[in-house]
């Protein structure tokens, strides 16, 4: 597909800030002794959660446990797309039983990605309860799903494309909106 | 993307070293649900498999149906000796009959090569060999894969010894594609009646030396002496089968160090493998019994949305 018309968004600072400020709230609506671990959903979310834990462990002083979810056993449109999509490893080897969770994605669309995300984690325990952190909140919800912590709620039209570009995934950082060159029919963001 | 745009898996030799690859790493990423307190995720709600097994089998049978419950599939049991098969059905009949129950995917075991080709050909749903004649097993070749990837860490460059009765084997020929395929070097070693030579077609060296065989290799893959074969007198007895060809603690010690000693199982305890070397550190066994329910869990997952693409040319 064309994509042209770049907007930024967001810049390599603004995330920097964004994800402090972030940390610093996840904090704060926790309290000091609460018992929490942060998931990273694959793909974008868990070089995100990787940074929230890094300044959550600097302003406390001690690590807290990462996962990493995989969500794509749990899509809700397995049975109607006909290439598998890749499946890669939900790595969470602490208990999640009694613990606070909190969510980590990049980007908040359509909100399937974190129904899929809820149920994935049932499967793996009971949470005292989850929170949801996201980078960017794009709107056109289809599901009753809000994030706890967001970054940046932007304003899109449906068929623009909120591009999340992480130094660990695309070798810089950056937030873009794209607006394809033409109405092409066009996946939405599971 | 990758993706594997097979309607069936019918043999290793229909698959490309990515789409091993593929299949490789999406089994590592699906061993995870094992370890879980619920082990089921719900990729293949909704979907239907038949097990289809004309031929006696345990492990690779439990093995499917493990795999397929957790991913939820809807599963349907067929064994010959309980179906109409006693009746005097055709295979095709059989096929016809289950096709009509439209399953999305259907698992075959069959005494003749090429009777999962002839129901791929015929049928909608997805067909997945699970052993047929002399010819093919594929998910075990997968397993075995997976297996060796996990403990080396690689494929590519490693030394693979495939001893005993290569001629009746379909796990010797589909392990020994697989990992010619993805850059192994392979040697099947066994009695001169047990070793078909056209093996050396395969990219395999063949010996009837079992110390030939062993000789640098990093992993000793034993197959089962078929007792069922005795009476065929391809070799005059176990003893003398388990003297020249039986893996011993005395053999091992001879191997490379590291080496592993992997078998398709059901093993003949102190004919092809002396009882101490099967239960040593270096016998992985039960490691491939875990990996066999992953590796199925990926094929199922990946051929699961393939059902009514064009069936493969059979070779």
């Amino acid at each position: 597909m064309k994509k042209n018309e770049e907007k930024n968004l967001m810049s390599a600072a603004e995330i920097d800030l964004v994800l402090t400020r972030i940390a610093a709230e996840i904090l704060e609506k926790l309290g000091p002794d609460e018992d929490f671990a942060v998931i990273g959903i694959r793909r974008r979310g868990v070089p995100l959660a990787e940074r929230i834990c890094a300044r959550i462990a600097s302003s406390r002083g001690f690590a807290v446990p990462m996962g990493i979810l995989d969500i794509t056993l749990y899509r809700d449109d397995l049975t109607t797309v006909s290439n598998r999509p890749m499946l890669r490893e939900t790595r969470i080897d602490f208990d999640i039983n009694n613990r606070s969770l909190i969510l980590v994605d990049d980007v908040l669309f359509t909100g399937r990605t974190i129904r899929a995300a809820l149920d994935g984690l049932v499967d793996l325990g009971r949470p005292k309860r989850v929170q949801l952190a996201v980078l960017t909140d794009r709107g056109h919800r289809e599901l009753p799903i809000q994030a706890d912590y967001i970054g940046k709620a932007v304003q899109t039209e449906l068929g623009e494309i909120v591009e999340v570009r992480l130094r660990e995934e695309d070798g810089k950082d950056g937030v873009v909106l794209l607006r394809p060159a033409r109405r092409d029919k066009k996946t939405k963001k599971q | 993307m990758a993706s594997l745009r097979h309607k069936d898996l019918l043999g290793i030799e229909q698959l490309s070293v990515g789409e091993i690859q593929l299949i490789l790493d999406t089994a590592e990423a699906l061993r995870e649900v094992a370890a879980r307190p619920v082990k089921k995720v719900p990729a293949l709600r909704g979907k239907t498999v038949v097990n289809l097994f004309f031929e006696p089998s345990t492990r690779t049978r439990s093995s499917f149906e493990l795999a397929e419950k957790r991913l939820s599939a809807d599963i349907l049991n067929f064994s010959a000796s309980t179906s109409s098969v006693t009746k005097g059905e055709t295979l095709l009949d059989t096929a016809y009959n289950l096709e009509a129950m439209s399953p999305d995917i259907i698992v075959i075991r069959h005494g003749s090569a090429g009777a999962p080709h002839l129901l791929g050909r015929k049928c909608k749903a997805s067909i997945i060999n699970a052993g047929d004649g002399m010819h093919e097993h594929p998910t075990q070749a997968l397993l075995d894969g997976l297996t060796v990837r996990t403990i080396k860490g690689r494929l590519e460059g490693l030394k693979i010894a495939i001893i005993g009765d290569v001629a009746h084997s379909r796990v010797a020929r589909s392990d020994t594609i697989l990992f010619s395929r993805m850059g192994a070097e392979v040697c099947v070693c066994g009695p001169p009646t047990l070793i078909p030579w056209e093996y050396e077609k395969l990219g395999a060296k063949t010996t009837i030396c079992l110390e030939e065989a062993m000789d640098g290799a990093d992993v000793i893959m034993m197959l089962r002496v078929q007792h069922e074969r005795q009476n065929e007198a391809f070799f005059p007895s176990a003893r003398e089968y388990a003297s020249l060809y039986g893996l011993t603690r005395e053999r091992m010690r001879a191997a490379k160090k590291g080496a592993i000693v992997m078998h398709p199982g059901p093993i003949n305890r102190g004919v092809e493998i002396e009882s101490e070397v099967a239960d040593a550190g270096c016998s992985v066994i039960l490691d491939q019994v875990a990996n066999g329910i992953a590796a199925r869990m990926a094929v199922l997952y990946l051929l699961s949305g393939n059902a009514g693409l064009t069936p493969e040319k059979s070779r």
